[in-house]
């Protein structure tokens, strides 16, 4: 599936002394969702608009679909639709029109606007309000008509920038299935940028973590936090029903004779074992020949909340502990992060 | 509410068509889909004709070309006994005579017109950028030139449109009201008049989409245009007047070629305001007894024949002018290219 339509090769964008993005180096391929994940500020829409063309990049280059978005941006705009963080629509015009003016700029024939403008507004569930102004819509309606206008173009890849900001729940899980059953149905990519974690975990195949303009990680979620979690301690919590058999002895013997268990807590009836790699068959062999009835085992999973929070820890302690210029602890936390 | 908006929606949405495809060219088939260009005009145009700010400026144009008219009109009898029959020429003096109660149409139009430039402009760009529609509209296969053009040439189109539909209801009133023939040359004259008020107008419009490309805010581009406007209408000439005084030397001890020349420096130093270009201009045009914008000597005005001059002529003595307004045009107009095109568009 190597089939690569953005590739972003040392990206670099400065304002001044201040580096939004640092380095950059990311490949997206054909038909895959992929989530750009970071803090607010963390050069996330400015690699976006660098990948559009509608800014210039500081150095390196944007290849999309072929084609340098930096020299040639109106092509890429051809092939790439664009939902930026606020949509805003032409107050005074309604909907539909508003949707037909941008079928109009795309090249779309006359005859064929119109039927295409309803059509698509009946695809992202807006045909009863089609004919209203679109300053009356709210700002779930803003986006729904915004992905109206990303898809009436048909590209290859879309680009969505903050695409779930300021929609109520179940608003964002009918948006997010919306895009990927698009994405799964016509293979077309997906970017998209976000800071609600369990929103991208959703619908994205791979996540990119960007913080200060720089990409810590960027993989399948399963792969991040097996990376995370090989770095950290296992936590396996094992509940029986009853505790009076594990004693003081069967403890000792645990923590001696499986090697790599670092700690053993015992609170209730259950008992929480902390160990450097994933020892839970060993554990619960154990457990069995000295005659405890399991009634449950759970293994910790770190999820994206997880991962994200880990990195973000990370750089919050290091940023404390620094007390130093962006830039310097950036370096040592880009160090530990290889480690 | 609605009424008028209704109203002028109908009344130039068949115009609206016609501009469009006059722009698009003759090769433009219908089927094909327009240019990128042609339908931001086209939107563009009918943005401007349903505004409630169009309507307001089109209405204090109208009220003044009315009053102008209509003062005109009842002051032409005394203006007419003191000229030769063959030389008179009606509509021209339609357009220019006044009993001082009221300015003329061509001197009201020097202030209203860059009012109708700034009011059509200024938050051209910036107005998109806030809403949000700019950034969506450029992510859009379109080239950000097409979006500056369409931005200057569609009020543009607007005006003209508007200046003809008064000059000709002028003409059209005023052969009914006299039933004076019209002459070839007032034709020109008109035209050439108004395509000079367009111009005019066209000046303060790029002046104020320039301004609307360099601030963010609306207000705040409205009110450095409105600024500019003010210092060309009324400073500009009192700081003239104090440089003049306290720079040059007292005309009592001075040749008459000497206050000539300073006469003449001092006229040029006025021209740098585009209102006096275009009030020059206009005069120029609009009466043709009118034979120099600076002083005559005597010596110059020996041997003249007191003929008004030809159109030729007239567009001869203004040529400076139309030269003038046209490069402060394009200047602003590639100003704002210049800032527009590489910059950095956010929401």
């Amino acid at each position: 599936m190597e089939n690569p339509v953005i590739e972003l090769t040392g990206l670099t964008k400065l304002y001044g002394s201040l580096k939004a993005v640092d380095n950059l180096n990311l490949t997206i391929n054909k038909g895959e969702i992929y989530g750009l994940l970071g803090p607010n500020g963390a050069g996330k829409t400015t690699t976006i608009l660098m990948t559009l063309g509608l800014t210039e990049p500081s150095a390196g280059k944007v290849n999309v679909c072929g084609i340098n978005a930096t020299s040639n941006p109106v092509a890429v705009k051809r092939r790439v639709g664009y939902m930026p963080d606020n949509v805003g629509f032409y107050d005074g015009m309604n909907a539909l029109d508003n949707l037909v003016y941008i079928a109009r700029l795309n090249g779309i024939p006359e005859s064929a606007v119109r039927p295409r403008a309803i059509e698509m507004m009946e695809a992202v569930g807006l045909e009863r309000s089609m004919y209203k102004k679109a300053g009356t819509y709210s700002r779930g309606m803003k986006q729904r008509l915004g992905l109206a206008e990303v898809l009436i173009k048909q590209p290859d890849i879309i680009i969505l920038d903050e695409p779930t900001n300021g929609i109520d729940p179940s608003g964002v899980k009918e948006f997010l299935a919306l895009i990927r059953q698009l994405s799964r149905q016509q293979n077309i990519t997906v970017l998209l940028s976000s800071h609600h974690l369990n929103q991208v975990q959703q619908v994205c195949d791979r996540v990119g973590i960007f913080v200060e303009g720089r990409l810590l990680a960027s993989d399948h979620i399963s792969r991040l936090s097996d990376q995370l979690s090989s770095k950290e301690s296992h936590i396996v919590t094992i509940t029986v029903a009853d505790v009076s058999p594990f004693t003081d002895h069967h403890q000792q013997e645990i923590e001696q004779q499986i090697a790599g268990v670092k700690a053993v807590a015992v609170s209730g009836n259950t008992i929480t074992i902390t160990c450097t790699r994933n020892l839970t068959p060993e554990l619960v062999r154990s457990f069995v020949k000295n005659g405890l009835d399991i009634l449950g085992v759970q293994q910790k999973e770190y999820g994206l909340e997880e991962i994200y929070q880990r990195y973000f820890e990370n750089n919050l302690t290091e940023n404390e502990s620094n007390g130093k210029s962006g830039s310097l602890f950036q370096r040592s936390f880009f160090k530990k992060i290889k480690n | 509410m609605e009424s008028p908006v209704v109203y002028f929606k109908d009344l130039f949405s068949k115009k609206l068509k016609i501009n469009a495809i006059a722009l698009a060219g003759r090769e433009q088939v219908m089927h094909r889909p327009a240019s990128p260009l042609v339908t931001i005009i086209r939107k563009e145009i009918g943005d401007h004709v349903r505004s409630w700010r169009f309507i307001v400026l089109l209405v204090l144009i109208v009220l003044t070309f009315l009053a102008s008219m209509y003062v005109s009109v009842t002051n032409i009898k005394p203006a007419a006994a003191g000229e030769e029959p063959q030389q008179f020429l009606l509509y021209l003096k339609i357009l220019t005579t006044t009993d001082g109660s009221l300015p003329s149409f061509h001197i009201f139009m020097s202030f209203l017109g860059a009012i109708l430039g700034i009011g059509l402009g200024f938050d051209a760009v910036n107005a998109e950028q806030q809403n949000g529609t700019l950034i969506r509209l450029l992510a859009q296969p379109v080239y950000r030139d097409n979006l500056l053009l369409a931005k200057f040439i569609s009020p543009l189109i607007v005006i003209t449109t508007l200046f003809l539909s008064l000059a000709l209801l002028m003409i059209g009133g005023g052969l009914i009201i006299t039933g004076v023939r019209i002459e070839i040359v007032e034709i020109l004259r008109i035209l050439a008049f108004i395509l000079l008020t367009v111009l005019y107008v066209g000046f303060w419009l790029s002046l104020s989409i320039l301004l609307s490309v360099k601030f963010k805010q609306a207000t705040t581009s409205a009110l450095t245009a409105i600024g500019i406007w003010l210092f060309f209408t009324i400073f500009y000439k009192i700081v003239v007047n104090m440089i003049v005084k306290a720079f040059l030397p007292d005309p009592a001890f001075l040749s008459p070629d000497d206050i000539m020349y300073y006469n003449n420096v001092i006229l040029n130093l006025l021209r740098f305001s585009p209102s006096q270009l275009y009030t020059d201009a206009t005069t120029v045009l609009l009466m043709p007894t009118v034979r120099s914008l600076g002083p005559l000597t005597v010596e110059q005005m020996a041997g003249a024949i007191p003929t008004p001059l030809s159109f030729r002529e007239s567009i001869m003595i203004v040529w400076p002018q139309l030269t003038g307004l046209f490069a402060a045009t394009t200047a602003c107009f590639a100003l704002s290219y210049f800032f527009f095109m590489r910059r950095e568009i956010r929401s």
